[in-house]
């Protein structure tokens, strides 16, 4: 009996050690080339986002970064920034590129998300994140659904997929006004 | 043990029509529903599967003589576990975009009861080579069905195969086919079309 039970703890044990090791093993090879992935996702997101864009600066303001786009002159084309927000099941990570008056969105790339698969997660295909160049989002970015939208600051939802086309202009207009007033108290306190 | 004198084939091909894991046992049936939208997605994820049950049911059957039977689910469920965590990582480094479509959807691999199911019913009772041969084709017995649901579903509901497209204007894509209800019309008419065929053959079933 105590022969028996002593033979389970030892299999589990061991079976549990080997497979951790093994995991380890994998992890920390295949962990750079993840990161190396995400990072050269993000590069690619502000050339995608900032048109005419060939070079960029990242500059930091209170724990925001911010992607300064140039153009072959050296001329700011606009800015780049990460916008975050809850989607339907986890985090949506976003892209978004800002003119350089500050006045319309230049376009939208998605970096992460975990929406339903052939529903939520079409919010990372081209015909949707098209709708975001040259978008206002003054007062806010709105959405309609079924239709084409008809305002500037309109886009159209998913169907099927509203709550996180939702979660996406919420997420965007929060953040793109923070970058807004960021650079624009920079601009009068200069 | 009648099963011993099968040929080798058998224990491979019974996957594919026989026993498909799909149409015949109805297992695995959260990732067949959730990501065959389109035809690549049902591959990736056949393939994921097929690889995690392969080397699964390989594993089982290798130390199926060291492992206590009161604590062998919980020990095939590490070692299933193990080879999902690698194949995720594998397509993350690899693959990143394929590793996005399918999202959540990979880490569930884990709960598939069709690779629990392979390796309690199968690999802890029989040879390597055996296991072996009996995973590989219930693995691509999925894949074949995910991507067959695949196809039909991208070309009415996005009017395209392996995204590429089929059709001109005209077509007015039928979305229901790429919501969740058109994953069960499509898997119900399979189905029963199979049922249909093989009816009179009277098959048998073997669910765990």
């Amino acid at each position: 009996m105590n022969n028996k039970i002593l033979k389970m703890v030892i299999v589990l044990t061991v079976t549990g050690i080997f497979s951790g090791g093994i995991l380890a093993t994998v992890y920390r090879v295949a962990e750079p080339r993840i990161e190396e992935n995400r990072l050269k996702e993000l590069k690619e997101a502000i050339f995608i986002v900032l048109p005419d864009t060939v070079d960029y600066k990242e500059i930091e303001r209170n724990g925001t970064v911010l992607y300064m786009g140039l153009d072959k002159e050296g001329n700011t084309t606009g800015y780049a920034f990460v916008s975050e927000g809850p989607g339907f099941q986890g985090k949506i990570r976003m892209m978004v590129g800002l003119n350089k008056d500050l006045k319309h969105l230049t376009g939208m790339k998605v970096l992460e998300q975990v929406e339903t698969p052939g529903l939520g997660n079409r919010i990372a295909e081209e015909d949707f994140q098209n709708q975001f160049k040259g978008l206002q989002f003054e007062p806010e970015i709105e959405y309609v659904k079924n239709k084409k939208p008809e305002k500037p600051n309109e886009i159209q939802a998913i169907t099927g997929a509203t709550i996180s086309s939702r979660a996406v202009a919420r997420a965007i207009t929060k953040d793109v006004k923070r970058v807004v007033k960021i650079l624009k108290e920079e601009g009068s306190g200069s | 043990m009648a099963a011993k004198e099968l040929p080798l084939s058998k224990d491979f091909f019974k996957g594919f029509w026989k026993e498909n894991p799909v149409t015949v046992q109805l297992l695995g049936l959260c990732p067949t529903l959730a990501v065959t939208n389109t035809a690549i997605n049902g591959f990736a994820m056949g393939m994921a599967t097929t690889f995690v049950v392969v080397s699964a049911s390989t594993l089982v059957s290798i130390i199926k003589r060291l492992v206590p039977r009161q604590v062998r689910i919980a020990t095939y469920i590490v070692i299933i576990a193990s080879f999902v965590t690698m194949a995720d990582l594998f397509l993350a480094a690899q693959f990143p975009a394929i590793s996005k479509a399918l999202g959540p959807y990979v880490p569930l691999i884990v709960v598939n009861c069709l690779i629990l199911g392979r390796s309690e019913a199968y690999a802890s009772k029989h040879p390597v080579h055996r296991a072996f041969l009996d995973a590989l084709g219930m693995g691509l017995g999925f894949t074949w069905v995910l991507v067959l649901l695949g196809i039909i579903r991208e070309v009415l509901g996005f009017g395209s195969i392996f995204s590429l497209k089929m059709f001109g204007d005209w077509f007015t894509p039928w979305i229901v086919m790429i919501l969740p209800p058109g994953a069960f019309f499509t898997l119900g008419i399979i189905v029963g079309v199979i049922n249909y065929i093989t009816g009179k053959e009277g098959s048998e079933t073997t669910c765990h």
